[in-house]
Order: C-alpha cells, then structure tokens, then sequence
C-alpha cells in the first residue's frame, strides 16, 4: 500500500480546501444560515409543530442533507475534473499508486470536507433553533457515510464530465430537486397519497428520513431501509469506480 | 549487461482505428542518453505514454528496471520519471508544495534535504515558495523535471523537452541533462529538432508511422549512412562534367564552378587520389577543395522519405495487382 501516496492527494486536495476557504466552507454555511433565517425563524415559527418537533429544528437533518450531497458531489468531482482539465492528471497516471488509493486520496479529502462543513451548520443552526440529537452516533455515522458516498458520487461524475457544463448539470438538474422534493423541507407524510408512493423513488428521501430519525427518533420510513438504501447507493458507486478503472474510462485512452 | 528498459512486440491501435505504434522492439541500456526522432505523429509520445502507464497499450509488453509496467507497475513505475511535453502545472500551488507532493505520490518518504539539492541544482531555490503561475515558461519546464526527480528514479523521460525553449535555455537544458546522465540516471528524450540528437545522445532511435525505423549508435549511424562531398572550385566555369571523367560520381554546380565529388566514409579507398590524378591528366585546375559530412538531419530525412517512397510504392503495386 502505498500510503505515502494516498497522503500525498488527500493533503494535496485538503490544501485547495483552505486556499478556498471562503468558497467552499464559509459560502455554503452562510447560504445555510439564511435558509434557518427564513424557514426556521420567519416562517417556521407561525408553523405547527411537526410531529412534535418544532419546524425550525425539523428542517435541521434536511438542511444539513443539502449541503452535504452538493458539496460532496462538487468538491470531488472538480478534484478529479480539474488535472483532467489542466493536464496535471499525467502525474498521478503516472504513479505507483492503485485505482484504490488515488480514490481513496481524492474521496477521502472531499468527504473530510463535506463532514467539516456538515458540523459547521450544525453548530450554526445551534444560533437560530433549539435541538438535541437522540442517536448521535447514528447521527455521525449517517454523516460519514453520507459525505462518503455522495463524495464517490461526485469523482464519478468528475471522471465523465469533459467539460464545466457536465460538471454541472448532475448537481443542478438532478441533485438539487432530488434534495428539495426529498423532505428536506416537510414530512413526506403531509403529502397527497400518489405522491407519497412516487416519492418512494428518490433516494434521497432515505437519506434524510435515516438522518432525521438519528436527530429526533422519527422517520418518513424504516430506519433500517434507509441504512440499507444508502449502503445500496456506496456500493453501486463502487462498482463504477471499479469499472471506471478497469476499463480507464475517460482518463485512459 | 541487461538492459534498463526493454520493450517487445509493442502496439497501439487507438479506438478510433489509428495505428500509433506498430509491433515495436526497442531496448534501452542503463545509464545511456537515448533519442527518439521523428517527425509530429510518429508514435514519439504514444511510445513513452505506455512505458510510463498512461496509455494502455493493445499488444505486446514492457520491462522497466526488470519489472514488468503492467503486472509489477508499482516497482516500474517506481523507477521512472517522466516530463511530458505539455506544460500542464497546478498554478496555484507553490514550488516548494508541488515537488514534495510528487514525491509522495511515487510513494518516497519526505526528504526536504533532498528536494532542496534538486531545487538548488535546477536553480529554482530561490522560488521555492512561489506560485507556479507566477514563473516564467523556462521555469515551469525546470519546475516539472523537479518533479520527475522527486523521487529518485533510475530512468527519465524527457518528451520533447526543448520545444519552444529559446537557444540560450536550451544549451542550460542539454547541460542539465549531462550532469543527470552523470549521476547515473538513463535518459530517453524524443525530439524533432535533429540539432538536440546530434548535440546529446550516445543511440538515436528513428521513429517514422509507429514503426522504428532504425536504432543505431550516434557515430556509427552517422558514419553508416552519412556521405562526405568533396567540393571543387574552379577558376573558370565549366559548362558540364568533362567526357573523361564521366565514370565518375561527379556533379556540377549550377554556375559551372563547383565540381562536387560524392564518396563513401567508411569504404577504406575513397578515390580521392585517383579523382586528384584524373584531373591533372584533364588538365582541370581548381583554386579550392574543402569536404563535407552529410548531418544527420539529411540521413533523417533520407529515412523517412524512403521510408514513405516504399510505402508508396508498395501502395502502387498492391493497387496494380
């Protein structure tokens, strides 16, 4: 194993993370604050209560799901994108390093910031709402793998997108509405019934009912499905990683 | 002695269908500057592009160092440096940061003596903690061989390395690249600039299609293929080669003052006191003699327009039958 390598990306990756650090951290929690701001103090405080949660700690688990997923899929997939781009990606094809450490470099530095930033708003929302976490380790655990996934995700899509607009679209024209029609925001429960059955279909409904269930004990669905659909999801990104390597799909010609 | 790097029945045929590299067998020898010329398109870059693992080959196979680039490509890989043509540089890193990260990817223990040595050597300590985007062409050419050195391989290819390199930094290049094959590391630099082949290596390896069209020694290649011309000067013009001396492979110079003699360097009679003899008895003076060595650019470009003549003509004939 070669871990001087492995340590090699991930500080390389982890560098670009403090050099951007109004980019990629303080951005995404401020834009996170004003959600708190709008959802959770201005309106969420002339809204019911959601089956004994307050509304503004409610959105908690979902705000955090948010931030969590794009910024995962955004900071590994322009990781991998940008020496694709640049030109630079000759030296880690180059290497003595496996198709494991290279991703275990490149994944492991965008989920490390994906977790950072998931406490940060975490901390953050502590300023506008009261909350306690029943299942902390649930909790955290549901952040690393999470962060872990969508990380992979997102070097996946770095690996196939060839230009910025690729780069892109997956996080904007997917991601995004997934997220926001996912219960980020309600409970799946207050929606009409045929929508409650197609819902089922996004994936991300799994992640933010599992995470949500870790905060408050309550859950759109099974606690277990959800940890079974997100393992369902790393493992599927596995395989295309594995295959993306196998084969040198975009990276090797 | 075995060789550093030996490559056998090497192939690429390119999704699209392109042959870059047809069946190539090339061994390098440890501790030698090895060019490889050719013309753009060749197969220059494909060839060290698979050695080094960034293009998958489609047939045949390579040892590095005694390791095979394929199953064994940490220890192979380990023992290469490479310094692609492209200037491809993360700008925004410093000097200092970029070399020590290549070092770890190639999975080296730190060693920031060293890397101070390979920086002070290539004279680019001074911009240790510059950012790359704030240096200047020559040195971000000097700051990717820093990287290709991290690690201390044994082997290092230099893919055009003085393209687009004023005179002046390419003399500085070409000392840089003696003082490393000094300290026993073997080179293997493509170009096309026949200048850099002469001036450096010890073997040249002329590469035409993705086929290897020779591998010789420098000198002997020179010497095999090379023509010398002994010029004449008249002291008045000659309208053509004088019927007594027709037999021989004189030529004329347009102007008719210029008698040039075509002879073979290595034949042991050159015919020279004969051609001196014959004249005399022509009663043909001439005030000037000074002779001249074919370059190896015109060997170069005999080969590979031989090299297209055949093709041509076996193209002609296939179409014929």
């Amino acid at each position: 194993m070669n871990w001087y390598g492995i340590r090699a990306i991930y500080k390389f990756e982890m560098a670009r993370t403090w050099r951007t650090l109004m980019q990629s951290i303080a951005s995404p929690v401020l834009s996170t604050s004003l959600y708190f701001i709008v959802f959770g103090a201005a309106i969420g405080s002339r809204m019911g209560d959601i089956d004994g949660v307050s509304y503004g700690a409610f959105i908690i688990p979902g705000l955090i799901m948010l931030s969590l997923l794009s910024e995962s899929i955004s900071n590994a997939s322009f990781g991998i994108f940008f020496p694709k781009f640049s030109g630079t990606i000759y030296e880690v094809l180059s290497a003595p390093v496996s198709a494991f450490e290279v991703v275990a470099g490149y994944v492991g530095a965008a989920a490390t910031k994906s977790l950072i930033l998931g406490l940060l708003i975490l901390v953050t929302a502590r300023f506008f709402v009261d909350y306690e976490i029943l299942h902390p380790f649930w909790m955290l655990g549901f952040l690393v793998l999470t962060a872990l996934t969508f990380s992979m995700f997102g070097f996946i899509i770095g690996i196939w997108a060839d230009d910025f607009q690729k780069l892109q679209i997956i996080p904007l024209m997917v991601i995004t509405p997934l997220t926001f029609l996912g219960g980020a925001f309600y409970s799946i429960n207050m929606l009409p019934e045929f929508w409650q059955k197609l819902t089922l279909f996004n994936p991300v409904v799994y992640l933010i009912s599992g995470f949500r269930w870790a905060f408050f004990g309550m859950a759109d669905v099974n606690v277990g499905i959800s940890l079974g659909m997100t393992l369902l999801f790393l493992l599927l990104c596995m395989l295309a990683i594995w295959w993306i390597f196998r084969t040198g799909y975009r990276i090797k010609t | 002695m075995e060789p550093i790097i030996s490559v056998r029945g090497l192939g690429k045929t390119y999704a699209g269908g392109f042959t870059a590299l047809k069946n190539v067998d090339l061994d390098i020898r440890r501790g030698e500057i090895f060019a490889l010329l050719g013309p753009n398109g060749a197969g220059k870059t494909t060839l060290i592009s698979i050695i080094c693992g960034i293009v998958n080959p489609t047939g045949g196979s390579v040892t590095a160092a005694g390791h095979d680039i394929i199953r064994d490509f940490r220890a192979a890989r380990s023992a290469i440096g490479l310094v692609p043509q492209e200037l491809a540089t993360d700008s925004f890193e410093s000097v200092w940061a970029t070399v020590n990260f290549s070092r770890g990817l190639f999975g080296k223990a730190p060693n920031p003596a060293y890397i101070e040595k390979l920086l002070r050597q290539l004279s680019l300590w001074e911009k240790k903690d510059s950012r790359i985007m704030a240096l200047s062409g020559g040195m971000k050419r000097r700051v990717m061989i820093a990287k290709a050195l991290s690690h201390e391989p044994g082997i290092l290819f230099l893919d055009e390395p003085t393209a687009g390199v004023d005179v002046e930094l390419r003399k500085d290049m070409w000392e840089m690249v003696r003082g490393l094959r000094e300290s026993g590391v073997t080179i293997i630099l493509t170009t096309h600039y026949i200048e850099e082949a002469e001036e450096m290596a010890d073997r040249i390896g002329v590469i035409n299609r993705g086929e290897l069209v020779l591998v010789d020694d420098k000198h002997s290649l020179m010497q095999k293929m090379g023509e010398k011309e002994l010029s004449l000067q008249l002291p008045a013009a000659l309208d053509r080669v004088p019927e007594s001396l027709s037999d021989l492979p004189l030529s004329l110079s347009e102007d008719g003052t210029q008698l040039v003699y075509r002879f073979d360097i290595k034949s042991s009679d050159t015919g020279i006191a004969e051609l001196l003899r014959r004249l005399n008895t022509a009663n043909i003076e001439f005030r000037d003699l000074h002779t001249r060595e074919s370059s190896l650019e015109e060997i170069f470009v005999g080969l590979v327009r031989g090299a297209r003549e055949e093709k041509a003509e076996s193209l002609t004939k296939e179409t014929q039958e």
